[in-house]
């Protein structure tokens, strides 16, 4: 167990080098250049130009900006905003709770919903039920996250009135960010009502950020059962006189577990795409409409450290989940 | 009155091409305390009739049987629940891929205390006191360290101990072995073949053992039936059926024994036991058979009768040194 953690700590460094490569550079390949940016509409002299080139660094050679960049960032500075003049760092660990939370509502939707739509869809194989669980999932996978968000908006907000357009909270409420997650600070603050608002503010953007994580998993789970339940090792669970219950959901289930956890590790990568177009939507104050924000106002130190803690994010829940994978898979464990 | 009595078992299987029938009216009955063997090639029905008395066949099996009784309890008529009562303690059965037939996410300890925790209700000390108990009456060196070990840390001989463990766990009356030492080493295999016969002596349950090795039904059977293509050719018991094999079957697979063979080569049977599209019409085994002739090919054979090793064919053999 100690070889396999080392050795999944291992590939992480490497591999965070490598984004960062990627994420430097390929800003510097897009198109725009920031300090006209930041100049506006009044433009800039060329003598103010190359000033603000030396000051910003652009001037010196792009392998010197990039080991300048790995050094800061290994000393915790991620840069600073060319547009706020705020370290990115603390940007980011603003706006990260409202990430985190909507993502780990939509996962938890995601999870609880899908992986019971697959078991079901594989134990009544070829029933009504399979196909139409299975259709809904081929749906609500193609389904672009854009459109499917004003759809819902549209039914729930506009037409039925149940569920706010944008934001975290009613402005109704206002009480001290402690955890930085709405639902507990909500509770924590006491006021009456203020829970009941995050949630009916939280639901839609789940809902939305959830869907293809949530057909994703449903059709993995299906297909991971239906093959699990053929195996010899469900025949002898059978044999021993167990209840179906016992041998699907114990035996059979957790077996299939194992391939839908990796998925699942790799939906939070896809999840943190599609935040970027859900919290826009919704206008939700997290990471993904930051980034976007950034990228339009050419705000490279942002983007770029941006990037690169979204990155390292993903390394870290990916990381959980092979742990987790060693967890419910004792060959990996001990192999 | 037997402990398992089957009569007319048939099962059929719908498939893309059709309904196919891999059970044809077999007769099964097993004594306490009895050891049968059933025999035959591969695709001759034998495990899927035993996994029909279990209830472990898919749905798309369908099982028919004109009497079907096991312990008093008429398992034609019982309900669900009373058959998984019946499953797993009064009747077992272990398999021919032990690694594969443990669940690879549960250790040996958890999978044996599952029975007796469903069917006997023991407690977790209880529970674990009786598997290692268990795990040193199959021959499992250090039980209390096996007990923690999970199935891909043991090897195929000590995966089907731990199946037999299992399997015993609940001091069934009736064990059902299908074909368990195929998938093991030869040396393995004579040391889980004794064990077998040594439990049943002990605990005097009644051992149904299916193999398509006669050197084994000749080590441990009591009473034989061949089966082929679904059907049962001959029934006799183990002496009988080596001295004076009746059907030509049984006495083509006795030749393949490398132990009766005379000539520089192993005599084999020809072809192979026909499938769904190519059942031949009167016999099933005519296209294989050296004695067969034209009746054989249009009329099915009758059943011989007990002193015949009932038979199922026009022409048995050594009619003269039939049993007494």
């Amino acid at each position: 167990m100690l070889r396999f953690l080392l050795h999944r700590f291992g590939i992480l460094i490497p591999t965070f080098i490598g984004v960062s490569i990627v994420t430097f550079a390929f800003i510097r390949v897009l198109p725009g250049d920031p300090i006209l940016l930041l100049a506006g509409e009044r433009g800039v002299t060329p003598e103010r130009y190359a000033q603000l080139q030396e000051l910003l660094g652009f001037d010196r050679p792009l392998v010197v900006q990039y080991w300048d960049y790995l050094w800061a960032i290994l000393h915790g500075d991620f840069g600073t905003s060319l547009v706020s003049k705020q370290p990115v760092l603390d940007e980011f660990l603003a706006r990260f709770p409202a990430t985190l939370e909507l993502s780990l509502c939509a996962m938890f939707l995601a999870v609880i919903i899908g992986i019971p739509a697959g078991v079901i869809a594989a134990v009544k194989r070829g029933s009504i039920y399979d196909q139409s669980i299975m259709t809904t999932a081929l749906v609500g996978y193609s389904m672009p996250i854009f459109w499917w968000g004003l759809l819902l908006i549209i039914l729930f907000s506009v037409t039925l009135g149940w569920t706010p357009v944008s934001g975290r909270i009613s402005l109704m409420y206002y009480f001290p960010q402690v955890t930085g997650f709405m639902l507990i600070d909500s509770l924590l603050s006491g006021e009456k009502g203020a829970f009941a608002s995050a949630v009916s503010h939280l639901i839609l953007p789940s809902i939305v950020l959830g869907t293809i994580p949530l057909a994703v998993i449903a059709r993995q789970t299906r297909s991971a059962m239906l093959e699990v339940l053929g195996e010899d090792y469900v025949r002898t669970a059978r044999a021993k006189g167990l209840s179906s219950g016992r041998i699907v959901g114990l035996h059979a289930l957790r077996n299939a577990l194992i391939p839908v956890v990796t998925v699942i590790g790799l939906q939070v990568g896809v999840m943190m795409a599609g935040a970027i177009l859900t919290e826009t939507i919704f206008s939700w104050p997290g990471v993904g409409k930051w980034m976007l924000d950034s990228v339009f106002k050419r705000d490279y130190p942002v983007v770029q450290g941006g990037l690169l803690l979204i990155a390292a994010v993903v390394m870290v829940v990916n990381l959980m989940v092979d742990l987790l994978y060693g967890f419910i898979n004792p060959r990996i464990r001990q192999g | 009155m037997p402990l398992l009595d089957i009569r007319d078992l048939s099962v059929t299987f719908a498939t893309s091409t059709g309904a196919f029938k891999a059970v044809d009216g077999v007769d099964i009955s097993v004594d306490a305390g009895e050891v049968l063997s059933i025999v035959g090639e591969s695709g001759s029905g034998k495990s899927v009739a035993m996994l029909a008395v279990m209830g472990l066949l898919p749905p798309t099996a369908t099982v028919t049987a004109a009497h079907m009784e096991f312990d008093g309890v008429d398992l034609k008529t019982a309900s669900k629940r009373r058959r998984r009562e019946i499953i797993g303690r009064d009747i077992s059965m272990i398999f021919q891929e032990p690694m594969s037939s443990l669940n690879p996410c549960f250790t040996v300890g958890f999978q044996i205390g599952e029975a007796l925790k469903t069917h006997l209700g023991l407690g977790r000390s209880e529970r674990k006191k009786r598997a290692i108990e268990l795990l040193s009456l199959v021959g499992i060196p250090e039980p209390e360290k096996r007990l923690s070990a999970f199935p891909h840390q043991l090897s195929g001989g000590m995966s089907q101990r731990v199946m037999i463990a299992m399997a015993i766990s609940c001091r069934p009356k009736l064990l059902i072995a299908d074909e368990p030492t195929t998938a093991l080493d030869v040396t393995i295999q004579a040391q889980i073949l004794d064990l077998l016969v040594d439990l049943q002596k002990e605990t005097e349950m009644g051992l149904v053992l299916i193999t398509h090795d006669m050197g084994v039904v000749a080590e441990t059977a009591q009473r034989v039936v061949v089966q082929y293509a679904g059907k049962q050719v001959e029934r006799q018991d183990v002496t009988g059926l080596f001295d004076a094999p009746h059907h030509p079957y049984t006495a083509a697979l006795l030749d393949a024994l490398p132990d009766r063979a005379t000539g520089d080569r192993l005599p084999a049977i020809p072809g192979v036991v026909p499938g769904q599209g190519d059942r031949p019409t009167g016999c099933l085994f005519n296209p294989r058979c050296a004695f067969a002739d034209e009746r054989c090919r249009t009329v099915e054979p009758p059943r011989q009768p007990p002193e015949l090793g009932e038979a199922l064919c026009h022409y048995p053999l050594h009619t003269g040194e039939a049993a007494a």
